[in-house]
């Protein structure tokens, strides 16, 4: 066991955890920050998509103790008092279904809209859906998980 | 129409916990002195099981107990068990091979499992399951149905000789035979539908704790029908009695058929929680999900079709083979003969089909429904039997499927299906209007110009939804019926509970059930909520399969809220001095009508519990239950149009435009309609062009991961256009149909008839991925350079 200390949803957390512990783990396991979700064992669906200082991560490819003294944000500490424009804009346009692979579509969509912006790039539908090759959605068909994230571009 | 009523794109009510990080899936449950299950696995696909040494796990650190087959077996649990019973022609009953939890004496496929490790934590279970060593004797193994069923091949079960499960029929041989005889064109095809796996996102999960007190058991499971599953945890596992067991199924993360079934696994953790007295938790890893989740499809076809010298169809001759894996899954059986040879009809007026299915076994994943389930076949061989004949006949493929399209209602099919209603030559106009096949030339010359090839297909496809009247399944072998149930509580404020027998696993109950409570009871969508998935809240049901929720689930609540109704009313009347018949429920309020005198919706209800003064012999109180069982299937058919453009020289395929003009009957709410026919047709596209599952001669599963197993991609699949032309269910109280799998049965043939139209080439078998394509292009080229 090693001390671990880092800053989840604005709040500095230290935990003992074995030096093997998935960041996912952590978030789900050792915080029950259970809005994180693993869908897969090869890194491909996203599902885990966390922010580590502000840039998308996936949190089942990463030791916990990697993300010593970084700040992470997960789905969970996304709305601020109110929802986000993403969570939002996931409502408004049925970008949902079952919900599992949400928080890292939403984790995606958040960090593709700001990189696109502070590059002074056009988030365009062909952009998104290049963008989303770490994302797998067995359920929407992606169309309106696109169509959200046009939304939010719009709205962040 | 409100803006919450029928028909209203309303926003999802259940959103707000998913899209927050706060949906509660089975992994998400912990509870106190929490242990987990790590299962061990045969490597082999077909082996014998000379002896299992536990005592090196048995010793490791954290580990609560090893536990095998013999043990679970000597402890009554039960075979697991396929529940519908297909005999075969000459008579004799299927055969169906036996199949426990953890294997005892021999495993029948790579995954099958052994034994299970009960340790403090999920690692220290899994560091403790490789520790587990199984003495296995390999056999030879069989992979492929068709190799399944030659003479020599490896035995799968002892009690199935040449694998063979049945050899069953339907419809007129020599009728059938005497009209392609006669026929003036035949078309002949052998279609492959390949062995996919669904891939619900969140991977199956149970959490089982036992009550040492009460004796009493909780399941948390990723379940599409907890109900079922106690009652086959019950009734054939002997793993609790019904009263000693709760199911939960919580938010549950896609289903696609995968999670209809029980498996080994559920069983394996509640009686493990008996035997440790601890809470057993067991989450599969996408390898366990590819290795375990029951498949689908996986059927071999031969095809005849004959038409006229007119281009009507005379005769449909089809014989299948179906791979059922290593054992009979609970609703393996129905697949291939109720849900595929019974829709072999499509949207044509064929007067002599006849189809004969032979299931067999093989080492594999077993087969069961997935989204479609047997439908997808059906239609893939139909659909692209007409485009081929079309093409064969020099004929426009809308043109001479319109031809033979069915016209009056209702219609009996050679193959015992009644459609009820529809409007297929509606459908395909609307179709072509909105794909613009008027315009296709151009933009095939256009795609030319840039060196592209351009293509495209039709398909036309039918299902049956709504599954199924009680007594017809019963009488075809089904061993349950398959009605569906509802309760109906409204509280004494005047808010509403409805409890249902159905199962939301990312269909939108929570508001479209709520929308048609809301709208017929004149009351705000947020005072309607919708519960289900737990057996202690609600008495029972079937669960949600088969796009049966809209035609069963909500038939089963407007059944309830009409006795609702009818108490309301008479408490209306009574209170305000009217005949029963004058009053309505409209505005919110319980009126007379065309008069000022009415009473609040809330007052009603407060009437009825505090009982005060309620109608002489009326009982307290406001809340109904009901069971629909329909009358018949329901018939949910459309007309799908693909587009798609090649790049010949790498044999990169995209599918470039999409159009469904789908006929659903009635739609609650057309946002989660269309979501759903966005996500059938993305699997559907999936199937046509990417998905298949791999296995090698030796029966080693190739495609283990997603790494290998390639999934639909956001680039993958277009925007689609959606359109509906509605003919309304008569069968049904809301006139609903169904959506849930149509994409994913209408899709597949329409791509690959495009894709074939671009090529000009029309064999090619699914998924037609840019290798095959190239490959086809290439075979093209050089024969044309030979000639
Ligand atoms: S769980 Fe992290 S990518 Fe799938
Ligand atoms: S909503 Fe179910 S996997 Fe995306």
């Amino acid at each position: 066991m090693t001390d671990l200390t880092l800053t989840v949803n604005g709040k500095r957390v230290t935990r003992d955890v074995p030096g093997e512990t998935l960041l996912s783990e952590l978030l789900r396991e050792t915080l029950r920050l259970t809005g994180t979700h693993v869908g897969c064992d090869t890194s491909q669906c996203g599902a885990c998509a966390v922010h580590m200082d502000g840039k998308v991560v996936k949190a089942c490819t990463m030791l916990a103790h990697q993300a010593a003294g970084t700040e992470i944000t997960t789905i969970e500490g996304l709305a601020n008092g109110e929802l986000h424009p993403m969570q939002k804009a996931f409502n408004d346009n049925h970008g949902l279904q079952c919900g599992f692979c949400t928080p890292g579509m939403i984790m995606a969509g958040v960090d593709m809209v700001q990189r696109y912006k502070a590059e002074g790039k056009t988030l365009d539908e062909a952009a998104i859906r290049h963008e989303l090759e770490g994302n797998l959605c067995r359920c929407t068909g992606y169309h309106n998980i696109v169509k959200s994230i046009q939304q939010a571009a719009t709205e962040m | 129409m409100s803006d919450t009523g029928i028909g209203a794109r309303v926003k999802r009510k259940e959103d707000k916990r998913f899209i927050t990080g706060k949906g509660r899936y089975t992994d998400d449950v912990r509870v106190d002195n929490q242990a987990y299950a790590a299962f061990v696995r045969s490597p082999h696909a077909h082996a014998r099981v000379n002896g299992i040494d536990t005592s090196a796990a048995e010793g490791m650190e954290g580990v609560i107990a090893v536990l095998n087959g013999n043990q679970l077996t000597g402890d009554g649990i039960g075979n697991l068990i396929c529940g519908w019973a297909v005999s075969s022609k000459d008579g004799s009953p299927m055969n169906m091979g036996p199949w426990s939890a953890l294997a005892t004496d021999r495993v029948r496929f790579v995954g099958d499992a052994v034994a299970v490790v009960i340790a403090e934590s999920q690692a220290l279970a899994r560091i403790a399951a490789e520790a587990v060593e199984v003495d296995y004797e390999e056999l030879p193994a069989v992979v492929q149905a068709d190799k399944a069923l030659a003479d020599g091949a490896p035995q799968v079960h002892d009690n199935a000789p040449g694998n063979l499960i049945y050899d069953w029929e339907i419809g007129d041989a020599a009728a059938t035979d005497a009209a392609l005889e006669g026929a003036h064109h035949i078309t002949e095809m052998k279609v492959v539908n390949q062995r996919l796996s669904p891939n619900p996102m969140e991977p199956r999960s149970a959490v089982a704790i036992f009550d040492t007190a009460e004796d009493h058991y909780t399941l948390y499971t990723t379940s599409q029908n907890p109900h079922l599953a106690r009652l086959v945890l019950s009734a054939f596992y002997n793993v609790a009695p019904e009263h000693k067991l709760r199911v939960i199924a919580p938010d549950v993360g896609g289903g696609f058929g995968a999670k209809i079934y029980i498996y080994p696994e559920e069983i394996t953790c509640l009686w493990a929680s008996m035997k440790t007295g601890r809470s057993v938790k067991w989450t599969g890893d996408r390898a366990e999900s590819f290795m375990t989740d029951m498949h689908g499809r996986d059927h071999i076809t031969t095809a005849r079709m004959g038409f006229d010298a007119d281009g009507k169809i005379t005769g449909f001759k089809v014989d299948t083979i179906a791979n059922f894996g290593a054992y009979m899954s609970l609703f393996s059986s129905a697949v291939p003969t109720y849900l595929y040879a019974t829709l072999l009809s499509g949207q044509y007026d064929i007067a002599n089909i006849h189809c004969n299915v032979r299931a067999v076994y093989t080492n594999t994943v077993p087969v069961d429904a997935y989204r479609g389930a047997g439908r997808p076949e059906a239609c893939f061989l139909i659909e692209r039997m007409m485009e081929t004949a079309a093409r064969e006949m020099g004929t426009d493929p809308g043109e001479l499927r319109r031809k033979n399209f069915i016209d009056t209602f209702p219609h009996e099919t050679p193959v015992i299906m009644t459609y009820d209603a529809g409007d297929f030559s509606g459908n395909l106009d609307k179709a072509k209007a909105a794909a613009d096949v008027a315009g296709f030339a151009q933009r095939r010359a256009e795609a030319e110009s840039r060196g592209k090839l351009r293509g495209l297909g039709y398909s036309c496809y039918i299902e049956a939804c709504g599954i199924a009247p009680s007594a017809a399944v019963g009488s075809l072998g089904a061993g349950v019926g398959l009605w569906e149930s509802a309760e109906v509580r409204v509280n004494p404020v005047g808010t509403i509970e409805v409890l249902t027998g159905s199962h939301s696993h990312g269909q939108g109950h929570e508001t479209t059930f709520a929308q048609i409570v809301a709208e017929r009871f004149s009351q705000p969508i947020e005072n309607v909520s919708i519960v289900h998935g737990d057996t202690d809240k609600v008495q029972f049901g079937m669960g949600t399969y088969g796009s049966r929720s809209g035609a069963v689930g909500m038939s089963a609540i407007v059944k309830a809220m009409d006795k609702v109704e009818a108490k309301v009313k008479k408490i209306a009347a009574h209170t305000l001095e009217a005949s029963e018949d004058d009053i309505v429920i409209e505005g919110g309020v319980v009126k007379v009508a065309g008069t000022d005198r009415e009473m609040g919706w809330h007052e009603v209800g407060l009437a009825a519990y505090t009982g005060h003064n309620l109608p002489d012999g009326m009982e307290p109180g406001l809340k109904e239950g009901a069971f629909y069982d329909p009358v018949n299937f329901t018939f949910p058919a459309g007309c799908y149009i693909a587009e798609v453009e090649i790049d010949p020289d790498t044999g990169d395929c995209k599918v470039v435009q999409f159009t469904a003009a789908d006929d659903f009957g009635t739609i609650i709410n057309p946002m989660i309609v269309e979501g759903q026919v966005h996500g059938g047709v993305a699997q559907g596209i999936g199937q046509a062009m990417l998905e298949r599952v791999v296995y090698d001669d030796d029966g080693q599963l190739i495609t283990g991961s997603y790494m290998d197993y390639q999934m639909p991609r956001a680039e993958d699949v277009p925007f689609l256009t959606i359109e509906h032309n509605t003919t309304v269910c008569p069968n049904n109280p809301l006139g609903i149909k169904g959506c849930g799998e149509a994409g994913a049965i209408g899709a597949p043939p329409a791509v690959i008839n495009a894709i074939t139209d671009a090529i000009g080439d029309n064999d090619i078998q699914m998924p037609a991925t840019a290798q095959k394509i190239w490959r086809a292009l290439k075979g093209r080229q050089t024969a044309m350079a030979a000639e």
